[in-house]
Order: C-alpha cells, then sequence, then structure tokens
C-alpha cells in the first residue's frame, strides 16, 4: 500500500481539520448544550431546531449559503475583510467555519443529553455546599458528563473527517489548502484511478468503524460502572 | 439575640405557603407535618433555593434574606448543612471527597467541626475510600449528615433523612443524631412526619398544616394540646423528661424520676442522673377514680384532668396534669359517662406501659 505525497497532504489536511474543529465545537458547544439542557426559556426551541438543521440539510445548501455569506461581496465575508481579515472562503479558516457549523449538531446533542442527565438535586446539594453556579458546573455536571464529552468529541471528529459537500463548495480542491480525504478519493474517482480511491476509502472506512466501536465501548463501560 | 426568625409567603400552583415562626437560636426545632403540608417547601425557602418575594430569615441575628430591602444571599453563600431525604452524595466523588467538598470550600475561621471529628461522630472511618454508590442506605445518610456538618453551618436543616431507611437502618442511625443533639451548639430544624422521631430529638415543636404553622412549643405542650391534630393521632403520645434515680436489681427495674411522680420500668442500662426522655402513649393510660389496691400496674399517678375532648364516637381524649407534666389518656366515651368524669377532677392514671428515649 502506498501513498502519493498528494493523499498523504490531504491525509494530514483532514486530521488538522477535524482536530481544529473539533476542539472549537468542545469550547462554543459546551456553553450551548449546557444552556439547552437548563433552560425553560421559550427560545430553547428555535435554537435546538437551529443546531439539529445540519442533520436534513444536505451538505450543498449549507455550503452554498456558506459561500454566498463568507465570500467578499457576502454579509460576513465583507464584516471580516473590513476587519481586516484575509478572504474566507476557498481557506483552511474558511473550511474550519463550515466544519464547525455543519458538525455542530454531533457535538451538541450528546453534550445536551449528558447535561441533562445531570440531575438537578445533586446541582442543589452542591449549592448547599458553599459552590457558586460556575463551580457546581466545572466540579459537578463537567465530570458527570463525561462519557457524553467523549461521544461528543468523537462523533464530531468523525463526522469532519466524512464532510465532502460543504468542503466542496466552499473550499474548492486546493492541495494543502482545502483538498481533504473525502475530495482526494472524488478526485481519483474522476480520473479513473480506483487503486488510490480504493486505499483511502479503505482507510477511512477503518478509521469510521474504530471510532464508533470506541464509543459505544467506552460508553457501555461508563454504563455498567455507574450501575 | 438568639433566635430563628422566619417569614416566607409563596404560592405554587393550587399550594400557598404562609409561614411565620420563631424559635431557639440552638437545639433542635422539629417541623412536624403531613405530606404535602409545605415542609419541604419551607425549607428550601430557608435554603435559598426557592425564593420568596417578601422572604425574611435572620438566624441568630445574621439576616440572609429580607426582601423588604432586596437582601437576598444565594444558597452558596447561606452557612448552613443541609441533609436531603435522599442523601445527594456525589456519585463520580468518594466518601472522602463527599466530605471534604464543602469543607474545603468553607474559610478555616468558619468551620465548625475538626474532619476527624466529623468522621469519628458518624462513624465513616472504614467507609472514606468506598464510593457511595457502594454504601446502604443508612450509611449514605450519614455520610450526608457529616458532609453538612463539615460546611461550617450556622443553621443545619434536616429533611425527614430516615423516611427512605428501613427500620433496621433507622435504629442503626439514631443513636449518631443523639450524640449531635449532644455535641452541637448550632440550631437544627429537623422535618418529619413521624411522630416518635420529632417526640425523641426535639427540643421545641413546630407543627405545620396546609402550609401555615398552626402552633409552636415545648413537644411536651404542643403534643399533648388537644385542640392541636398530635394528640388525635393513632400514635398519640405524651413525652416528659425525666432523670434515672436508682435500679432495683431484686427485680430487674429502674426507677425515673420525672416531675410528675417516679416511673418503674424493667432494668436500664444507664447510670444514675441519667436524662431521658419518655414517651407515654395515650392509649397506655387509664383512669380510675380512686388509689387503685391489688393491681398489677405499678406506675400509678395522682393527676388533675384538665380537659375532654370526642376522639371517634366511641373514644374520648383526655389531658391530664401530673405534678408539672403532662399526660394523655385515651378512654371510651361509655367509661367516661360511668365515672362521671370532669375537667378538674382529681383521678388517678395508671400507666400501662412507657417507651424509653435515651
Amino acid at each position: 500500500m502506498t501513498f502519493s505525497p498528494a493523499d498523504l497532504d490531504a491525509f494530514w489536511l483532514t486530521l488538522r481539520l477535524a482536530g481544529v474543529t473539533t476542539l472549537l465545537l468542545l469550547l462554543l458547544g459546551t456553553p450551548v448544550a449546557w444552556w439547552l439542557a437548563r433552560t425553560e426559556c421559550r427560545v430553547k426551541t428555535m435554537v435546538e431546531a437551529v443546531v439539529a438543521l445540519p442533520l436534513v440539510l444536505p451538505p450543498t445548501v449549507l455550503g452554498f449559503y456558506l459561500l454566498v455569506a463568507l465570500g467578499k461581496d457576502g454579509p460576513l465575508g465583507r464584516l471580516w475583510h473590513a476587519l481586516g481579515g484575509e478572504p474566507l472562503v476557498f481557506t483552511f479558516a474558511g473550511l474550519v467555519i463550515g466544519s464547525v457549523i455543519y458538525t455542530l449538531p454531533f457535538v451538541v446533542q450528546p453534550l445536551q443529553n449528558a447535561f441533562q442527565a445531570v440531575h438537578e438535586n445533586l446541582l442543589e446539594a452542591a449549592a448547599t455546599l458553599r459552590a457558586s453556579p460556575m463551580d457546581r458546573f466545572f466540579s459537578i455536571a463537567l465530570p458527570l458528563a463525561r462519557p457524553g464529552f467523549l461521544t461528543a468529541a468523537t462523533l464530531g471528529f468523525a463526522h469532519t473527517v466524512g464532510e465532502f459537500g460543504v468542503v466542496l463548495m466552499i473550499g474548492g480542491n486546493i492541495p494543502g489548502q482545502t483538498k481533504v480525504t473525502s475530495i482526494a478519493i472524488y478526485d481519483h474517482v474522476q480520473s479513473l484511478e480506483y487503486h488510490d480511491a480504493h486505499v483511502l476509502s479503505a482507510i477511512l472506512l477503518t478509521f469510521a468503524f474504530v471510532v464508533l466501536f470506541i464509543v459505544y465501548a467506552v460508553n457501555r463501560s461508563f454504563r455498567l460502572q455507574s450501575t | 439575640m438568639s433566635t430563628l426568625n422566619v417569614r416566607f409567603a409563596l404560592a405554587r400552583d393550587a399550594f400557598r405557603l404562609d409561614a411565620q415562626f420563631e424559635a431557639p437560636g440552638r437545639g433542635v426545632t422539629a417541623l412536624f407535618g403531613q405530606s404535602g403540608s409545605g415542609k419541604t417547601t419551607l425549607l428550601r425557602c430557608i435554603a435559598g433555593l426557592e425564593r420568596a418575594p417578601g422572604g425574611l430569615l435572620a438566624i441568630n441575628g445574621e439576616v440572609w434574606q429580607d426582601e423588604s430591602r432586596g437582601h437576598f444571599l444565594p444558597t452558596h453563600k447561606r452557612p448552613l448543612g443541609y441533609v436531603f431525604q435522599d442523601a445527594r452524595l456525589f456519585p463520580h466523588l468518594s466518601v472522602q471527597r463527599n466530605l471534604e467538598f464543602g469543607w474545603k470550600r468553607t474559610p478555616a475561621p468558619q468551620r465548625q467541626v475538626a474532619f476527624e471529628q466529623a468522621v469519628g461522630w458518624m462513624g465513616l472511618e472504614k467507609l472514606l475510600a468506598r464510593s457511595p454508590q457502594h454504601l446502604s442506605g443508612g450509611e449514605k445518610q450519614r455520610v450526608a449528615i457529616a458532609r453538612a456538618l463539615l460546611n461550617g453551618p450556622r443553621l443545619l436543616i434536616m429533611d425527614e433523612p430516615l423516611a427512605a431507611l428501613d427500620a433496621a437502618a433507622k435504629a442503626e442511625i439514631l443513636p449518631y443524631f443523639d450524640r449531635l443533639h449532644e455535641e452541637l451548639a448550632i440550631p437544627l430544624i429537623y422535618v418529619s412526619h413521624a411522630l416518635e422521631e420529632v417526640t425523641r430529638l426535639a427540643d421545641h415543636l413546630l407543627l405545620m398544616e396546609a402550609g401555615r404553622i398552626i402552633a409552636t412549643g415545648k413537644p411536651a405542650e404542643v403534643l399533648t394540646r388537644l385542640d392541636l391534630p398530635l394528640s388525635h393521632l393513632d400514635d398519640a403520645a405524651a413525652a416528659v423528661d425525666a432523670v434515672v434515680a436508682g435500679h432495683d436489681e431484686e427485680f430487674g427495674l429502674s426507677y425515673l424520676d420525672f416531675p410528675g411522680g417516679r416511673i418503674a420500668t424493667p432494668r436500664q442500662p444507664f447510670a444514675i442522673g441519667h436524662a431521658v426522655r419518655v414517651r407515654i402513649l395515650a392509649k397506655d393510660v387509664s383512669l380510675t377514680l380512686d388509689v387503685p389496691k391489688r393491681t398489677s400496674i405499678l406506675n400509678v399517678f395522682p393527676a388533675r384532668l384538665s380537659e375532654i375532648v370526642e376522639h371517634n364516637p366511641a373514644q374520648l381524649l383526655v389531658s391530664l396534669t401530673v405534678g408539672d407534666a403532662r399526660l394523655l389518656a385515651r378512654i371510651t366515651r361509655k367509661s367516661a359517662k360511668l365515672l362521671e368524669l370532669q375537667p378538674g377532677m382529681e383521678v388517678y392514671a395508671q400507666v400501662k406501659g412507657v417507651v424509653l428515649m435515651p
């Protein structure tokens, strides 16, 4: 099994994109998930629906809107340019933005479920033991939601690795910049290089299986521990 | 000013809490009421877990809440120890780290008991490394109590801490409460709907019904007031405080002096001078007009009949003054008629049995 340097590039780029996206999503998704898990506010349902949109929306639709919005004439693109930012479309940064939005539900929903499973009773008990709201979050909610974080991180990472449509729309196909593995496979098939397509596909397939296997195994052991 | 000053009003769906009381700033104040009378809601207001619009709460002169001046300390800033009915230990922390939770967050000068002391009082030495999942119900509750003690509380609150336990676990844990009672200088509000627990532990009694405090006072008084529901419960009983006066080794008896006379009981393992609380059930007390002679009952006390009310169509409830103590007697309406019992009459109370609460 051999890699062309271009495929290796694509592979590293994919891992880098998935890593950065997952990290950002855990940082952004945690407060959103915590809020969704605890609030009774009416806006909640709307936020939940928006977060879940990427689950049902064709990636091309999302990619198209992002392309328009982030483009140099789009509202966000212009704002970004006015703030002195480099163009976002067809860059790694643009890919990260797209991936973060596209993968949002895969991180927020497991976190929200995990936070909802943290009983209000325990947070109240912590409050009577001098823990401020922030303290309660870090000392009670976060540790108890640990399995949810593992699920969220692995699903977020794996989903970003498997991304295609959004990348194609806003990233294009620039080697080392935006050409991720899934695009490389598409390229190989287009050029009838089935052997290379096979190798990369097999790697992604194995990767996806292993990741899911680990998630389910770890969740199972957590469940057994807590009963 | 050594008192608890409490006033909370709150409307929730069909329920209205409108509770106001003052209680001594130390010792055990028992809050007694049927399920649904609002005891837990009142405790949650005291802890700041619920915010009552017009609430007022002062603990021995420290104002924790005074909504008329917009003052509300959030729960985590109230130095209290809250023992919940369901223990609420943190499942991801060992017993040791559960105990340390409030302890570490309490500034050293505010700590009330040493760590080892709380562990010793509750007998937790061997449980420290365990996970809460591997504790029995009684053990969990002991950990919860120690955790509350270690939080540097100025007020302890216990919400039916024994209600979820079976009889054996209750018997196991009650001695720990007696220890607490002796050692602790801070006030404890103890919620229960078990009359026996209340009788055993209370220095002061609050009676709650439909969201209101309907009576407060010494247990000996509140328990025997015929206008209150306590005296009409099936296990209604008077409580008298007594001191072990002597033992009779020949017959295996112990004598207890109370402000109305001397009670004989089967031999007790206490030294002379030991203080005990004695529970005398209304159904165990019968009345005679003359000094009973040739009777098997040892405990007969001259008494003045102070009040008679109907208990049910067949039975009457009588309150008696025996020296400085008060007793209850449940007798049939027929006997009352035959003996022509009237308030103010001098009678003899025959006590068939007593329950000791050391």
